[in-house]
């Protein structure tokens, strides 16, 4: 099943194996002394990196899984077969980095339950810890079937596999609320968020450029996962994918422009001092440059350069989601917030211990393999 | 409460008051030239006194603010609370129920006050904010800070009246007071209300408008329902729509194919 047997473990594995029982050991610290003693929060700033990059950020990027499962399973897209499950491995994989995050940010994760028992619907944080719950639920059935396969376990492949589409729907709703519902959580700070980023329709933007970083975040995993696998991914999928990205990349600028030029916000872009500097950035950088690029027949023929063009949306979407959640959202009179270092080795380990399961997840499982997924497609089709 | 800033003369023992009712620890500050001490609130320290230097209109005023929780009537902290540890209770405060709160602090951010702290070098961490006293309130009492101020700078009763007292302050004393009572309308108002000799932003309160903060969220949330229905009606839809053109046209292939096939056998007849 797989071609290639490189001697293992590798360095990588090694280092990124380090990294995570690092974070693991700094986690301790926090537990027995607080949360004060490994962050540099305090009352005026109350949520960090951690938030804003583990949270927002992994969210966003995890969602490929529900883009690309709906591409394949409802739109029919079959030739995207092959990196539907690496996409939802990703997603996957995501989402439980993000459960990681918030157990350490929580300060009291061993209560994360009372979010069961205790409601509060008026809450966009209730509408995401419900999210987080049951998506990562339909996330773990929906690649249950490549455990299955690998240990032949055919009894709860087939069960799994009759209740496949209600999942990927499923999915696909709770992602949109997920998505979106993130900038629903903003909308609580309208008087202390920039107003080139607050905006009543944050929820909305939220969702478009979720989808845009998710396909992305396809492109880019399904390009270094083939490189390490063996398995190399038709150029033609890259492409198709490169294609979407100029939509939704075109969509995303419109709603955005769209959105301060209603506002009557659109001079803000360059009298706002850094924060004209940081939206041109991110606008910049992440959503007009790789519209460009994507849009050249050139960048479309070259395997390197799509792969180029999607990491530039990847960090578009990263500086999106720490401008709007950390650098344009005002602190309290006198606080003055730059993570912590430890701050940083938590947020690492926790990206390390996420390649890792899945470069873990490549090497043992069929995760690149076409055969199950044509096979599930052929049992719907008939 | 009603917090008259012109008859405040900074001495700050509503603080000591409510540190020692509520059985508050000390903390270690710093001399940083000012007689405003601790500097900030915290988990520690619910209410503080600032001290303010201001030149309006040509005059130089020294104006201390006792600041504390607002206790809005729409309070953002008890919207955006994950598990409603926080809410709104009939005869003012706005109270934390410590054994909901899972350390989330989104109540944090979401105060456009400023106001709810965290213990940030505990283990086992809890949000701390000024309670109103409510244990006191309960016993039909006035909050400890209204009861110790020396100059009756703090005034405990009814919303409604305090709103009607502050009201004919400044109708009496035009020269004495801005033409605004901070909490009426901040926010959706507030049960904590301010009478001030300068203009409040000069004193650091926020500028905020009459709406009440969770206007947006609470739209967003509203959205939840209809949008779990579109998404999936729209999906499902479009599910079924594309399987049946796939059916029909592998039928139509199929009944092709059929006739070709009939037709080769006759020929070779």
């Amino acid at each position: 099943m797989i071609s290639d047997k490189r001697p293992f473990p590798r360095v990588s594995t090694i280092i990124l194996g380090a990294l995570a029982t690092i974070g693991l050991a700094t986690a301790i610290i926090r537990f027995d002394r607080g949360l004060g003693a490994i962050t540099n929060l305090e009352d005026g700033r109350a949520w960090g990196l951690w938030i804003s990059f583990d949270l927002y950020c992994g969210v966003a990027l995890a969602a490929g899984g529900f883009v690309m499962a709906g591409a394949v399973y409802i739109f029919g897209l079959k030739k995207y077969y092959s990196v539907v499950r690496s996409a939802i491995l990703t997603a996957f994989l995501g989402y439980l980095m993000v459960i990681i995050a918030l157990l350490v940010d929580l300060g009291q994760p061993w209560r994360i339950w009372h979010m069961i028992i205790y409601w509060n619907p008026h809450s966009p944080l209730f509408e995401v810890g419900w999210c987080v719950l049951l998506y990562t639920t339909v996330l773990s059935l929906e690649f249950s079937p490549t455990v299955f396969e690998r240990f032949n376990m055919t009894v709860p492949l087939n069960w799994i596999r009759t209740i496949q589409i209600p999942l990927i729907i499923a999915g696909i709703i709770l992602s949109t609320l997920h998505q979106s519902s993130l900038g629903s959580v903003l909308l609580m700070m309208p008087d202390k968020i920039h107003p080139l980023w607050f905006s009543p329709v944050l929820p909305v933007l939220f969702f478009l450029s979720a989808v845009t970083a998710g396909v992305a975040m396809t492109m880019l995993e399904v390009s270094f996962g083939s490189r390490a696998s063996g398995h190399r991914v038709d150029l033609e999928i890259l492409r198709g994918l490169g294609k979407a990205m100029v939509y939704l990349l075109a969509l995303f600028l419109a709603a955005r422009l769209g959105d301060l030029l209603a506002a009557g916000k659109l001079e803000l872009i360059f009298i706002s001092g850094r924060y004209s500097l940081m939206f041109l950035l991110e606008t910049g950088i992440g959503v007009i440059l790789p519209l460009i690029l994507f849009s050249l027949p050139a960048v479309r023929k070259s395997r390197k350069a799509l792969l180029w063009s999607s990491l530039l949306v990847i960090v578009g979407l990263v500086l999106h989601r720490l401008n709007v959640s950390l650098i344009a959202l005002m602190p309290r009179t006198g606080t003055f917030y730059f993570p912590h270092p430890l701050e940083f080795v938590i947020s690492i380990s926790i990206v390390a211990a996420g390649i890792l399961a899945y470069l873990m997840a490549g090497r043992y499982l069929p995760v690149m393999s076409q055969k199950g997924e044509m096979e599930a497609a052929s049992i719907k089709n008939t | 409460m009603l917090m008259d800033l012109t008859e405040c003369i900074g001495c700050r023992a509503c603080q000591a008051a409510c540190k020692q009712w509520n059985g508050l620890p000390a903390e270690k500050t710093h001399n940083s030239g000012s007689y405003e001490n601790p500097p900030s609130r915290s988990a520690r320290t619910w209410t503080t006194v600032s001290f303010n230097e201001v030149n309006e209109a040509d005059r130089f005023y020294w104006v201390f603010a006792k600041r504390q929780c607002m206790h809005c009537e729409y309070p953002a902290c008890a919207s955006a609370c994950i598990v409603g540890a926080l809410h709104k209770s009939a005869d003012g405060p706005v109270v934390y129920d410590s054994h909901k709160c899972i350390g989330c602090r989104y109540c944090m951010l979401a105060c456009p006050f400023g106001v709810p702290t965290f213990e940030w070098d505990k283990p086992v961490p809890y949000i701390r904010k000024c309670t109103m006293c409510k244990n006191r309130l309960a016993e039909g009492k006035a909050p400890v800070c209204a009861t110790v101020c020396p100059t009756k700078a703090i005034v405990f009763g009814v919303r409604a009246e305090l709103l009607g007292e502050a009201h004919s302050r400044i109708r009496t004393r035009p020269d004495r007071y801005v033409d605004h009572i901070y909490g009426e309308k901040e926010a959706g108002g507030t049960s904590e209300l301010y009478l001030s000799p300068v203009s409040f932003s000069q004193l650091g309160f926020p500028t905020l408008g009459p709406e009440r903060t969770s206007r947006y969220a609470d739209i967003a949330m509203l959205a939840v329902p209809p949008t779990i229905v579109t998404t999936g009606a729209a999906i499902g839809g479009i599910y079924w729509f594309l399987k049946r053109r796939e059916r029909l046209m592998n039928r139509s292939t199929a009944a092709t194919s059929d006739q070709e096939a009939t037709m080769e056998q006759k020929n070779d007849i």
